[in-house]
């Protein structure tokens, strides 16, 4: 029987090696899987790649991460927010890494990773700084940038219900990078509010499908 | 001469939004321009994070923090609306499916080039977000601007100084004193604020303009 249900968030978060790149998924808050970031900061692993929108909002969930240094890099497209004082703080003393990609390359680099898509060709972002030294091509009487995937050891992720077969639906906006990093990483472990038992979730509305997922866990609303 | 106010600028943008339009309305000032739809004008509001017919804020309390808006405060959903992955909702940017998107600018060229993500100062923080993905995928992106810096400074420059944002995308700029298109033949004023001579805009921006 395929069961990916585990019984707790430490079990969830098993395994996960020094050097890992971790995509997190989230927009600020919306999707932001907290209680998966506290169980990865206890299980303890170090010199990570984080992969997520945004670098930490106040001082929990990313931030805390961040804060214990053991985030070697991050990937992010807008690090820099009212209350992103602790990633702040790293950077300007040279402890953290930062790779600042538009947030379209994130969001088609991600789901290129989870495609088999070897590389490809954007306009977005031509001509500008974050372009500087990348090769570049005019297709169609336009001038593009070439991008490559971004693939993960580990994605945590945030949904609203999950079945034992890793079937996943989200709540609106938390949606934003879960489907897409599911898709990217060898590891993907989801944290939803509802278990349901298989074939209760509407099979038209199954967002991500259950074969991108290795660990479900259920954690409190 | 009087400079129009903030919700004078997102009344102007919003006059030229049309009925059945697809918009994407950047952080800052061009939110606003949402309050200013008319009433009955059915406008799809886009935002990045992956919902489409976006509504106004919710009440006070009713906030839904799984349901925000680009600029992270909390919005409503109205009937129809939609919500998907942010690879969907960049491609919605990147493959040309947003009729307009307004955005703010530190400097735009005569040429359209737009600078709005980076003062290029070293030690700043860098945040790009999702504004070069909007700035060229738009089939119309607009910009709404202040006209002059605080030092009263033209933000229209023959050249931008910043680091750029996107490359000649810019069609059209709204600011407190004039409205103005990038063409392949220059600057075109539209319309200005009353008691302003196009030879006075002309002084103030630094830059060629003729009357559209």
């Amino acid at each position: 029987m395929i069961d990916k249900i585990v019984p707790s968030v430490e079990t969830a978060l098993a395994g996960i090696a020094d050097g890992a790149t971790v995509m997190i998924g989230g927009f600020g808050g919306a999707g932001q899987p907290a209680e998966l970031i506290d169980a990865l900061i206890e299980q303890g692993a170090r010199d990570l790649v984080v992969v997520n929108n945004n670098a930490g909002n106040g001082e929990t969930g990313l931030a805390a991460l961040l804060k214990t240094g053991r985030v070697r890099k991050i990937i992010c497209s807008f690090p820099r927010q009212a209350d992103s004082q602790i990633f702040d703080g790293l950077y300007r003393a040279g402890k953290i890494e930062l790779e600042l990609v538009p947030q379209g390359n994130l969001a088609e680099r991600i789901r290129a990773a989870g495609a088999g898509i070897g590389a490809f060709f954007t306009p977005t972002g031509y001509g500008t700084p974050l372009a500087d030294g990348k090769e570049t091509r005019n297709i169609d009487g336009r001038m593009q940038v070439l991008e490559y995937p971004i693939h993960a050891d580990v994605a945590l992720i945030k949904a609203e219900r999950g079945d034992r077969w890793g079937n996943l639906t989200y709540r609106m906006t938390a949606r934003n990078f879960g489907p897409i990093m599911a898709a990217a990483a060898k590891l993907t472990i989801a944290s939803v509010h509802e278990i349901v038992p298989l074939g209760e979730m509407d099979p038209e509305a199954v967002v991500t499908p259950g074969l991108y997922v290795q660990r479900v866990v259920k954690v409190p609303r | 001469m009087k400079k129009l106010d903030r919700n004078q600028m997102a009344a102007r943008v919003a006059r030229d939004i049309p009925e059945g339009a697809v918009v994407n309305l950047g952080i800052g000032l061009p939110t606003l321009v949402a309050n200013h739809l008319p009433k009955g004008r059915e406008v799809l509001l886009h935002s990045e994070n992956g919902v489409l017919g976006m509504g106004p804020a919710p009440a006070a309390g009713q906030e839904d923090w799984d349901l925000i808006n680009a600029g992270k405060q909390a919005v409503t959903l109205l009937p129809g609306g939609s919500f998907f992955h942010h690879a969907d909702s960049f491609a919605m940017m990147r493959g040309g499916h947003l009729d307009f998107c307004v955005l703010g600018a530190f400097q735009v060229s005569v040429k359209g080039d737009l600078a709005n993500w980076h003062t290029g100062a070293p030690d700043a923080i860098p945040a790009v977000g999702g504004a070069m993905d909007l700035a060229i995928g738009a089939k119309k992106t607009f910009v709404m601007m202040e006209h002059l810096t605080k030092g009263g400074e033209s933000k229209i420059v023959p050249a931008c100084t910043y680091p750029l944002t996107g490359v000649g995308c810019v069609s059209r700029i709204y600011t407190d004193l004039a409205t103005i298109d990038i063409t392949p033949q220059g600057l075109r004023v539209v319309d200005m604020v009353e008691g302003l001579s196009l030879e006075e805009l002309v002084r103030l921006s630094g830059v060629p303009m003729q009357q559209a």
